[in-house]
């Protein structure tokens, strides 16, 4: 039997579908299935479950077939594919490439916009004038107006200075 | 060691207080998940680790103002009745409850505020309020936690936001919730099409006690599922927006029942009083299906005199781990069935049968 999609390949993966009173059949061969994220049945981890189908998929994918290991507290994709959960806050960093594209299909957005500690805040808020004030500083470069552009570049440097106390605070 | 039962409010005051729109909303809460920096998460530390997390995190819980003459104590201090009681108040998860050695949990005076540690995050920490108050819940939690953030180093991310065990709570790990009463809307059937379109609004709806369970007694709980990428007052905002709405299909949906099909509406509420004020033998789960029947009635001025308060406050001692409680000896499930068709016919004794001409109910109706 051929995969009915690339009409290339056997067909290894067999879909039936009921809608209302319809039956519908679907023959895939593996790489269309996987491409059009049919997977395995048996293959279900709870992570897929919990998280949305393919979660544990992407973060195994995204490792490039090595398992991952949380340096800190030793969780691995194993360990995420049986709870949905992760080990400790530093898991974040360790599985962040894979748990993109999931907590995209999880969340409203993919950064985070609401309350922030008191202490982060205001380096937070310090930050983005950092940011807006090394834009203005370029355009002012760009346009050629130079008394602007030293006057800016103060500014920079001495918001820098005031905020690079707390650095470590930023992460 | 404060006695749990002597620390609770006794359930016929609970029952008596009351919120805005509480006719249908029975109770707004607002849950914070929140974890320590540089702690493994509940379900990975091991046991001691989990002990020094509960040992750095109760104290620091104990002494915020708020919590003054709490009620704070491990797990593993709480016998499983005890624990049993306090799911059944909502005051903790039944994922908590579960829970022994390295857990903990901090209940303040008023049963507006508990902390729980170490159930699937270091803390997961709540403010509940009577009725439909969703915003006093968020601005009180949201100052707790600030309180709390002085004396505690939480794992924040700039980009992701305050980490959680479970990436489905990351960012602001905030869920908002409010404990509704629909027999209107199950009674005149809209109640799955009203599911489904909070559903694809992404909300998540659920049954009495949370995640996995049944809408026992027609409560439904309605709740936020995304938590990344929106900021907590929208959350809150949106919630409320859906919730005015709910609201205003239930009402309709009692509204035009009594007008539309009132035989069914009398049928079912007087069935359910003949079957509670005269039954020798009821279980826990007919009880709270009769219940809400009977508290219906009482909104639509079918029990004139009588007060919604009784419901409630039936609704929680009928409960099982509530009954076993009044009871000194082990009760099994048939004996305590006989116990509760006692107490609920005794408790019926001075409420009349239901008038097929509503009178409008008394003052706390709001």
């Amino acid at each position: 039997m051929q995969c009915s999609i690339c009409k290339e390949k056997p067909a290894t993966v067999h879909l039936t579908q009921i809608v209302g009173d319809k039956m519908q059949k679907l023959d895939l061969c593996e790489e269309c299935a996987k491409a059009k994220g049919v997977n395995d049945p048996a293959g279900f981890a709870l992570a897929d479950l919990m998280l949305g189908l393919g979660a544990s998929q992407e973060i195994e994918q995204a490792a490039g077939g090595v398992e991952l290991k949380c340096a800190r507290c030793g969780f691995t994709q194993a360990d995420f594919k049986k709870s949905g959960r992760l080990g400790c806050p530093e898991c974040y960093k360790t599985f962040a490439e894979g748990l993109g594209g999931l907590l995209k299909t999880m969340h409203k957005g993919t950064r985070h916009v609401g309350k922030a500690p008191e202490a982060l805040r205001a380096s937070r808020e310090n930050s983005d004038k950092l940011k807006t004030l090394q834009k203005k500083l370029n355009k002012a470069i760009e346009s050629e107006n130079f008394e602007e552009a030293a006057q800016l570049r103060d500014e920079l440097k001495q918001l820098s200075e005031r905020s690079s106390a707390p650095k470590n605070l930023t992460r | 060691m404060k006695d749990l039962h002597e620390f609770l409010i006794s359930p016929a005051e609970t029952a008596r207080r009351h919120g805005p729109h509480d006719r249908i909303v029975m109770s707004s809460r607002v849950r914070l998940a929140r974890n320590l920096k540089d702690a493994a998460y509940p379900g990975w530390a091991k046991k001691p680790e989990r002990v020094k997390i509960l040992e750095t995190i109760l104290p620091a819980v104990e002494s915020l103002p708020e919590m003054k003459d709490s009620f704070s104590e491990a797990m593993d201090n709480l016998g499983a009745l005890d624990k049993q009681i306090l799911v059944e108040r909502h005051l903790i998860s039944r994922e908590h409850a579960a829970k022994s050695a390295g857990s903990g949990l901090v209940l303040n005076r008023e049963e507006t505020f508990s902390v729980m540690i170490n159930e699937e995050d270091h803390l997961r920490m709540q403010a509940l309020r009577p009725g439909l108050q969703l915003r006093q819940a968020w601005s009180a939690i949201d100052h707790l936690d600030s309180e709390l953030e002085k004396k505690l180093d939480y794992a924040f991310d700039s980009d992701l936001g305050y980490l959680t065990a479970c990436p489905t709570n990351l960012g602001t790990g905030i869920r908002v919730s409010a404990m509704l009463h629909l027999p209107g809307l199950v009674l005149a059937e809209q109640i799955n099409p009203i599911i489904q379109s909070v559903n694809k609004l992404g909300l998540a709806v659920r049954g009495l006690y949370g995640e996995g369970t049944e809408a026992l007694g027609n409560v439904f709980q309605v709740s936020n599922q995304m938590t990344l990428g929106e900021n907590e007052s929208a959350i809150v905002e949106r919630l409320e927006k859906v919730l005015s709405q709910i609201i205003e299909h239930e009402e309709n949906a009692r509204q035009s029942l009594m007008e539309k099909k009132p035989k069914t509406v009398y049928n079912h509420i007087g069935r359910a009083y003949g079957i509670l004020a005269n039954a020798h033998s009821i279980s826990s789960k007919e009880t709270m299906n009769l219940l809400s029947l009977l508290r219906v009635g009482v909104d639509l001025g079918l029990f004139p005199g009588a007060d919604r308060a009784l419901v409630d406050e039936l609704f929680l001692t009928t409960q099982p781990a509530h009954l076993q409680k009044q009871i000194s000896d082990k009760l099994s499930a048939e004996e305590r069935d006989l116990i509760r068709a006692d107490m609920v016919r005794e408790r019926l004794k001075n409420v009349s049968r239901p008038v097929v001409k509503p009178t409008p109910p008394p003052s706390t109706a709001n």
